[in-house]
């Protein structure tokens, strides 16, 4: 869809409102989890896939703990 | 490669846009520049800004992407290499762009650009503009081109596969040094804005059981709804700023919450030392929300506030104190200015942002640029914001509320008549007012910068909502909110400081890496919190407030880092064979060597008390000899003391002075290899699956 006096493309609310969402997630260290259970489906379909709340926990612990995904934030 | 940098003749339109663009910033920094006497309105800063971002991201962040890097967008990232849904995801740009920025702006470029003020704005204008487009934008991009090819590995890794083994531990000290500084810092930002203030202490203090309150929301009420959580939090923050007017005008409750410098030092000691043991979930993460989004928040409506209200600057282009003398920080423009705005121009720390999680996440090479160049000049933007917050404040105001004690007294008519004799004319009631405005008893010596840009903020926010009765609400939402994000930092920080205490001994005694077992946990945390309890603790109870002896050592750290990962990129351009473009990473990173060499020696060897330490040492040092005794010390074992910690100071800069040598000579050393190699000498990683493509693509 797109303007039909500008030719610019319509502003997609949705698309920027999940955008914004996604943004505000990962800002604070939250993947997106419907990603990440598509990625377990399609590579490693027959491993267990966490739970939403396990996920989020799991990636909370890891933000702040130990491994190679630690926060570092400056000053 | 399908474009070409500029490209006369073939793109008139676009041509005449960025002519116009050019235009319009040389107008507004020539008006910036030649102001004499008149006021100017910070939306020439604004627009002067601008216009260099714009066009240093248009034409030198893609000289670098095209010519120096060359970036291949058909490249597979780690993201797609390493796939795993969690640490490793392909993400949109723009939502990482917010991950990234989000993670590399804090109270850095917030208190920086303020505390430079005080020689006039157009020194701290230049340094943050020419700052960010040739050094702060450069290395960020750089690191992050760099770790992205390298399966996403960190600073530490990355120094240690292109340079040696030493190097590498040398880096990693290095980096331990610059956290401890850098929290005792933030930590002595937060003594200084809630010391004798009842309403900022307890609304501090009230964010502990908000958060703890959000985080069993969030763990066991209603899991994972961080929006929801943090919407709950935020209004109780509110309450909290709104009751705490109550409790500061309340004769019972105020002397609770009325603290000395001493005991909150304490008191964030032992906070650091707790937060950094407990459970996440319970309030580091929950503080962590709250503390983002708020951020974020603020910044925006801070740029909001300075687009509607068009605020007048009212600190002159350059302040007499451009000589040094001055009573916010001491020394001349050279190095000391290059120092005090670390963050915004250029900050090392963003290197381990750049090599931590966000090369885990791209989605394509050629996003580099938009991410790493481009959050930088963003993080630049907001230095130029907090600029703006100190300088529409009357000079007067300004100099009152960042002088120490020792130079203008402690009562209103006292700092007036300092004030007014440095030539920036003061009444001791306009100092009153301002301070009732607020909702403060004083607001004399109120340094670290974080009091001075709420009280700009206040000023402008308050002229789009409110009025001058919310002057007082914006004032401590504006200490809130920094306090929060500070705390956040100092609890996660000292989380990361006991990390690598552990990793550090850990390579000499493996078992001190167990990072679940609670000895080496307690006992790492404790090292952590005793290292920048020690300094924060000597910037409390300093004479000339800490931040004057603190603040350079923290920029030295900072810009120390810098320059270790630019000598990274320099090695790296050289293993690569495009040392024809070497320049784009040696010159910033010469730069830095000379201005941490030369403010490490100055700090040290200088004559001035003010600025040397063995010149401070020596005079305590002649008194307490002749049984005599200065301010502050009342007794000779604070003489003693005081003669010991400047000592401390200069171990702590001779070691930076020889961490950044050693660095050289490392660098050197890896350079001339690299130039006598005759082949590409670094290894990059997914090298195997790009020369499978573009083979398949030929045949």
């Amino acid at each position: 869809m797109s303007c039909t006096i500008c030719g610019l493309p319509a502003l997609d609310l949705e698309r920027l409102a999940g955008k914004l969402r996604a943004g505000a997630r990962l800002m604070v260290g939250q993947p997106d989890y419907d990603l990440y259970v598509a990625h377990r489906r399609a590579r490693h379909a027959d491993a267990a896939v966490m739970t939403r709340e396990e996920f989020f926990f799991e990636r909370q612990a890891r933000r702040f703990g130990e491994g190679g995904s630690r926060a570092f934030r400056c000053c | 490669m399908s474009t070409s940098v500029a490209s006369p003749g073939r793109n008139m339109p676009s041509l005449v846009l960025w002519a116009l663009v050019g235009a319009l910033g040389v107008f507004a920094l020539v008006t910036l520049a030649t102001a004499r006497g008149e006021s100017v309105n910070a939306i020439w800063l604004v627009s002067a800004a601008t216009c260099v971002y714009l066009i240093a991201y248009r034409f030198y962040s893609l000289f670098i992407a095209q010519w120096v890097l060359r970036l291949d967008p058909s490249r597979a990232t780690p993201a797609h290499r390493h796939n795993d849904g969690l640490d490793y995801v392909p993400t949109d740009k723009y939502v990482l762009f917010g991950h990234h920025f989000a993670a590399i702006a804090g109270a850095g470029p917030l208190v920086g650009p303020v505390l430079a003020a005080q020689m006039g704005y157009l020194p701290g204008t230049l340094w943050l503009l020419a700052g960010v487009v040739f050094a702060g934008a450069v290395q960020d991009f750089l690191v992050l081109f760099i770790s992205t090819r390298r399966d996403g590995r960190s600073l530490g890794d990355l120094i240690k596969t292109e340079m040696g083994r030493a190097p590498g531990v040398i880096a990693m000290v290095g980096i331990l040094a610059i956290m401890i500084i850098l929290l005792a810092v933030l930590a002595l930002v937060v003594v200084k804005a809630l010391a004798d203030s009842p309403w900022g202490a307890f609304t501090v203090f009230a964010t502990l059981p908000i958060a703890v309150f959000m985080g069993v929301h969030g763990r066991y009420l209603r899991p994972g709804r961080i929006f929801e959580m943090s919407a709950i939090g935020f209004a109780l923050l509110i309450a909290s700023i709104a009751l705490g007017r109550n409790v500061a005008e309340s004769a019972t409750l105020a002397p609770l919450f009325t603290f000395k410098g001493e005991t909150l030092a304490f008191m964030l000691i032992g906070y650091g030392f707790v937060a950094s043991v407990l459970p996440v979930w319970l309030l580091l993460a929950p503080r962590d929300y709250l503390s983002t989004f708020l951020k974020i928040g603020t910044i925006l409506s801070l740029a909001l506030g300075i687009l509607f209200v068009w605020p007048v600057l009212h600190m002159p282009a350059v302040s007499r104190f451009i000589d040094g003398s001055g009573p916010v920080f001491s020394g001349s423009v050279f190095p000391f200015l290059f120092i005090t705005i670390a963050c915004g121009a250029v900050s090392g720390f963003h290197s381990l942002v750049a090599s931590g999680t966000t090369p885990k996440m791209i989605a394509n090479e050629q996003q580099t640029r938009f991410i790493g160049y481009g959050a930088m000049l963003m993080e630049s933007f907001v230095a130029i914001m907090a600029l703006i917050a100190a300088c529409v404040l009357e000079p007067g105001v300004y100099f009152a509320m960042n002088s120490p004690p020792a130079l203008i007294g402690v009562t209103p008519d006292a700092a007036a008549s300092a004030i007014s004799a440095w030539g920036f004319a003061i009444t001791p009631e306009t100092l009153a007012d301002v301070a009732s405005q607020v909702g403060e008893k004083t607001i004399l010596s109120r340094t670290g910068g974080a009091p001075t840009l709420a009280v700009g903020m206040a000023t402008i926010l308050a002229s789009v909502v409110g009025g001058s009765g919310a002057m007082s609400f914006w004032y401590h939402f504006a200490i809130l909110f920094e306090a929060l994000f500070i705390l956040t930092t100092i609890d996660a920080g000292t989380r990361v400081a006991r990390f690598m205490i552990q990793d550090l001994i850990g390579t000499f005694a493996p078992a001190f890496r167990r990072t679940q077992a609670w000895i080496p946990n307690l006992a790492a945390t404790g090292i952590a919190v005793t290292g920048w309890g020690w300094f924060l603790y000597q910037g409390v109870i300093d004479p000339l407030g800490g931040i004057n002896t603190l603040w350079p050592l923290f920029g030295i750290a900072n810009q120390m880092l810098a320059a270790i990962a630019l000598t990274l990129c320099a090695v790296v351009l050289f293993r690569m064979k495009r040392q024809a473009y070497a320049l784009v990473a040696v010159v910033p990173m010469a730069w830095l060597y000379v201005c941490t060499l030369t403010a490490g020696v100055e700090k040290i060897f200088h004559d001035n008390p003010r600025i040397g330490f063995l010149a401070h040492a020596r005079i305590f040092g002649d008194a307490a000899g002749r049984g005599e005794l200065l301010a502050p010390a009342k007794t000779a074992v604070e003489m003693q003391r005081i003669v010991f910690n400047d000592y401390v100071d200069v171990t702590l800069c001779a070691i930076f002075i020889a961490l950044v040598l050693s660095m050289l000579v490392y660098g050197l050393i890896a350079i001339r290899a690299a130039l006598r190699a005759d082949t590409v000498t670094t290894k990059e990683a997914g090298d195997e699956l790009h020369d499978l493509r573009t083979a398949g693509a030929r045949s």
